[in-house]
């Protein structure tokens, strides 16, 4: 499969998580573990352009896919649009759930680049927030909408 | 472009030591000055901070960061006393290693208890001075601080913090002699300086303890029993040792667990073990269904929260029994008991006072239940530790909220010298009050014992995380008043009942945490427990009206069993009680005939609570329009424990299909604003969290397990539910700085519960409000 653009392969279980592939074989600990069956969208990766939950995504699932994480949007020198955002906008209190949240705002924007709030709170309902950050991170997607077009 | 954050980081040029008596640091004399407790239980200036030859100040913070932003507010704090730039400064994680023991970093204490440190910098402020002014032979009290420089007011003599690093020795006492700058010379305190934590954050770096990488890391997994009282009948270790990558299996009476290589394998050794167990299960709780009478019916430990004499009307024939499971509201008509006393106004209706002299006799009497149920932490991680046995001793990792009291519970619970054992504080998801943290760190310490040289990294499990991690107790209170024609309040009774709310390690003796209880020489839980008073309480927190009442009765009752395991959930009995207080209010205004917001002002003497009141109303156009069929908006307030936060919400709710909270309008007071936007983001996280408790949340159970166990069964609040959120941070500079992050959740129930009354026409007074309550109420 090719992981943030880089061909990788692996020699775990095809039965193994792509989560746990892409947190200890691969070392990438940007996509968090929060129930592990799909329904908090902490794992959240982008598999051939599509947020899905890594925890419940088998490896053969993923072979020769392309996956994206949180660490192939941006980083700390060139951050995606959304990850600037969200920090102009301070939207994050523990920020654990922050990793899913950008990668389903990323693929909102890819489909669709000027989402009006309505549209951004509907592509991120999969992504659960306990600390209740939620309008902050509305308001960095619509930021990131309208700052880079 | 590189990632920064764009909140405006103040220039520190212009800023000298303002009247900091800068240049003395005298022997201690005999001036009392008063020493925050921090300070007289780490009284060198060495354990809160190092100053290095870098150019860099590290401040060790005995707070943990939960996700509130501790870390940031602690640094500008440093920074401001020091005189350096925020960037220099970094914050360290709490750990029992160094640094001060400041307990637990809860009950929204952590930015008053910050005086500690202020003092503590102030003093190495004055050290530093006092060295450059003898090395340059000028007066210190010529001196100013501008990032670090040290300098005469001419500027021609100078020298700096990292210059004479090596020379400046804080291993001193901390005298409180060298004062804190003065508010009007902070320049970053009070600026909404960005969250230091946030970029790694967004980044996908590894930050939280679930991050961790430990040279030789092993993974580990609890094999919980299937139900609290479940007792293990036989296991069969054999296969599950045999499967690929198992390095350990461990049993410790009923405590059960597997150390693995990979995360894989310690999960699927963990379900073979799971089904190599035989269970003994017991029915040990109570019976959902009648939960009130349950509490009721408790053997009850009693707290008389505050006592001004007579009792009301109805509440002098409620007793504790009573057992009633419906909700009661009931008004005598006016004037049936309006025979003697004075009823135009000539009794001191000032306002003041009232407990003695002419009382006029009630027109009207009321009164109402209200009832919450059991609230899970449900943290969006689940809890997670390390830990490692070698011969330095024990070291353990844990996203507990108390660093010290922990180390202390692991050393009696594992029977070691605590001075053997080392715990670090690791970020992990938020905390929002005792949850899994501290037992997830005990199940790594009996996991890694069987593999000494190697740490273990222990994951829970999602339902092990709801089920297993301590509760919010479920609660029920008795509020009655008597009113005076013109409806003014004359009396009020209160009686609430509970589980305790605190169980933190280290609690009555022992180490309160969860494994210790199931293994072969247990430490058993012990009942849970309230705070004291003093300490604002638990069952019975805010349980005092602020409205001007001649006549209080208010008792805490508090259960002394507890058949679920309860602890601290932000705000603890705070929660359901404010929402009674104001639902009742509200109840009371509308039976006579008062405005709502104008009926609290009437009776409202402390300007703050006033002034939040009125802003929140004026910003959310209170009363507002009734246009749409369905929509209103309802008002709830509270000042935290008393004596912190002032805070008041306004919620426009609109209840036509579902119950849909549109919009929150608050304004909070929380003293001296050390970080504006961290407090519109505490504000708004508790307010949009106690929305999701309000509308949606209850642990639901049957006589013999928890079944509310995913996400599924245990819903929260998701993004297109959660409603627009308008925080006025009202700014104190000369009121001490108080915590904001539990201010909102009371109120935020209090006005969603009374703008559906208000939107509906029924009140419904057990929490959560769903729309299947309103349609029974309807109904009723
Ligand atoms: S961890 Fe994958 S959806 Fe929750
Ligand atoms: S910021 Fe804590 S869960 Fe979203």
């Amino acid at each position: 499969m090719t992981v943030n653009g880089v061909k990788r392969s692996v020699g775990a279980d095809a039965e193994t998580s792509l989560l746990h592939v892409l947190r200890e074989d691969l070392g990438l600990k940007g996509p968090r573990f929060g129930c592990g069956a799909g329904l908090c969208g902490a794992c959240l990766v982008l598999l051939d352009g599509y947020p899905t939950p890594s925890c419940d995504t088998p490896l053969w699932a993923a072979e020769g896919k392309d996956v994206v994480t949180v660490e192939g949007l941006g980083d700390l020198d060139s951050p995606h649009p959304l990850q600037q955002a969200f920090l102009d906008e301070q939207a994050g209190q523990c920020g654990y759930c922050l990793s899913g949240i950008l990668i389903s705002a990323a693929a909102l924007l890819t489909r669709n680049p000027a989402p009006d709030e309505r549209e951004v709170a509907e592509a991120l309902d999969r992504n659960l927030c306990r600390c209740g950050a939620q309008r902050r991170m509305i308001r960095a997607v619509m930021r990131a909408a309208k700052e880079h077009p | 472009m590189s990632m920064s954050a764009r909140p405006a980081v103040p220039d520190h040029s212009t800023h000298g030591t303002g009247s900091a008596p800068a240049g003395r640091h005298p022997e201690p004399s005999g001036a009392a000055v008063s020493l925050p407790r921090g300070v007289t239980a780490n009284p060198r200036v060495s354990q809160w901070l190092a100053i290095h030859g870098d150019g860099t100040v590290h401040v060790f913070s005995g707070k943990a960061e939960l996700g509130q932003g501790i870390l940031t507010a602690l640094g500008q704090i440093a920074a401001d006393e020091l005189g350096v730039a925020p960037h220099r400064v970094l914050v360290l994680a709490a750990t029992t290693a160094s640094g001060p023991d400041q307990g637990f970093t809860a009950g929204s204490m952590s930015v008053a208890d910050s005086e500690a440190l202020r003092m503590a910098c102030a003093e190495a402020r004055a050290l530093f001075l006092r060295e450059a002014a003898a090395r340059l032979g000028v007066d210190a009290d010529e001196m100013v601080v501008a990032d670090g420089v040290l300098r005469d007011r001419d500027g021609t003599c100078k020298t700096s913090y990292w210059d004479l690093a090596a020379c400046v020795d804080l291993d001193r006492e901390i005298l409180g002699l060298a004062s804190p700058r003065p508010v009007a010379g902070r320049a970053v305190v009070g600026t909404s300086a960005a969250r230091v934590d946030l970029p790694d954050k967004l980044t996908g770096r590894p930050r939280f303890i679930h991050d961790l990488s430990l040279p030789g890391r092993l993974a580990g997994r609890v094999v919980r029993p299937p139900s609290p009282a479940a007792r293990l009948l036989e296991v069969d270790p054999a296969p599950v040792e045999r499967l690929p990558g198992v390095v350990a299996v461990v049993r410790d009476g009923d405590f059960l667990g597997v150390v693995a290589e990979t995360e894989t394998g310690a999960e699927s050794a963990a379900v073979a073990l799971r089904q190599a167990c035989r269970w003994r299960e017991e029915e040990s709780l109570p019976p959902e269904e009648s939960m009130q009478a349950v509490l009721r019916g408790a053997e009850t430990e009693t707290t008389v929260v505050r006592d001004d004499g007579a009792e009301p009307g109805p509440a002098a024939t409620r007793g504790s029994g009573a057992g009633s499971a419906a909700p009661t509201a009931t008004t005598a008509p006016a004037g049936t008991t309006g025979t003697a006393g004075t009823t135009d106004g000539t009794d001191g209706t000032d306002g003041t006072d009232g407990t003695d002299g002419e009382t006029p006799v009630a027109a009207t009497s009321m009164s109402a239940t209200y009832t919450r149920g059991f609230l899970a932490h449900a943290s969006i991680a689940p809890s997670c530790g390390a830990a490692l046995w070698d011969e330095d001793g024990l070291t353990v990792w844990s996203h507990s909220q108390g660093v010290h009291p922990l180390r202390r519970a692991i050393a009696q619970a594992a029977g070691v010298d605590v001075a053997t054992v080392t715990v670090h504080h690791v970020e992990g998801a938020g905390a929002y009050g005792h949850n899994g943290a501290d037992d997830a760190a005990y199940d790594a310490v009996l996991l890694a014992r069987a593999v000494p040289g190697r740490p273990v990294h222990v994951v829970w499990s999602r339902a092990d995380e709801l089920t297993w991690s301590p509760l919010g107790s479920a609660m029920v209170a008795d509020v009655a008043a008597d009113l005076a024609p013109d409806g003014r309040l004359l009396s009020w009774s209160y009686d609430v009942w509970s589980y305790g709310h605190t169980a933190r390690p280290g609690y009555a003796g022992s180490p309160g945490l969860l494994a210790a209880a199931h293994t072969e020489r247990p430490h058993p839980l012990p009942p849970s427990a309230d705070p004291a008073l003093a300490g604002g309480g638990g069952t019975g927190r805010n349980a005092v009206p602020l409205y001007v009442i001649p006549r209080r009765s208010i008792r805490a009752h508090r259960a002394l069993t507890t058949p679920i395991r309860t602890s601290a959930l932000r705000t603890l009995g705070a929660y359901l009680n404010v929402f009674a207080i104001e639902s009742f209010i509200d109840e009371i205004a509308a039976a006579a005939g008062r405005d709502a917001l104008e009926y609290r002002l009437a009776h409202l003497t402390d300007p703050r609570a006033r002034e939040v009141v009125d802003r929140a109303a004026r910003a959310a156009g209170w009363p507002g329009q009734p246009t749409e069929d369905g929509v209103a908006l309802g008002i709830g307030f509270a000042r935290y424990k008393d004596r912190g936060a002032y805070c008041a919400v306004v919620a426009e709710v609109e209840a036509v299909h579902d119950i849909r909270v549109r919009r929150l309008t608050i304004a909070v007071d929380v003293g001296r604003v050390v970080n504006p936007d961290g407090v519109a983001n505490q504000i708004e996280g508790g307010a949009v969290q106690s929305t999701s408790w309000t509308l949606k949340e209850q642990v639901r159970f049957d006589r013999t397990q928890i079944t509310s166990d995913d996400w599924e069964s245990y819903p929260i609040l998701r993004f297109t539910e959660v409603p627009e959120v308008v925080v006025e941070v009202i700014d104190r500079p000369d009121e001490p700085s108080v915590g904001s992050g539990e201010a909102a959740q009371g109120p935020t129930a209090a006005a969603i519960g009374n703008a559906v009354a208000a939107a509906v026409g029924v009140r419904v007074r057990d929490l959560p409000i769903t729309a299947e309550r309103v349609v029974a109420a309807m109904d009723d």
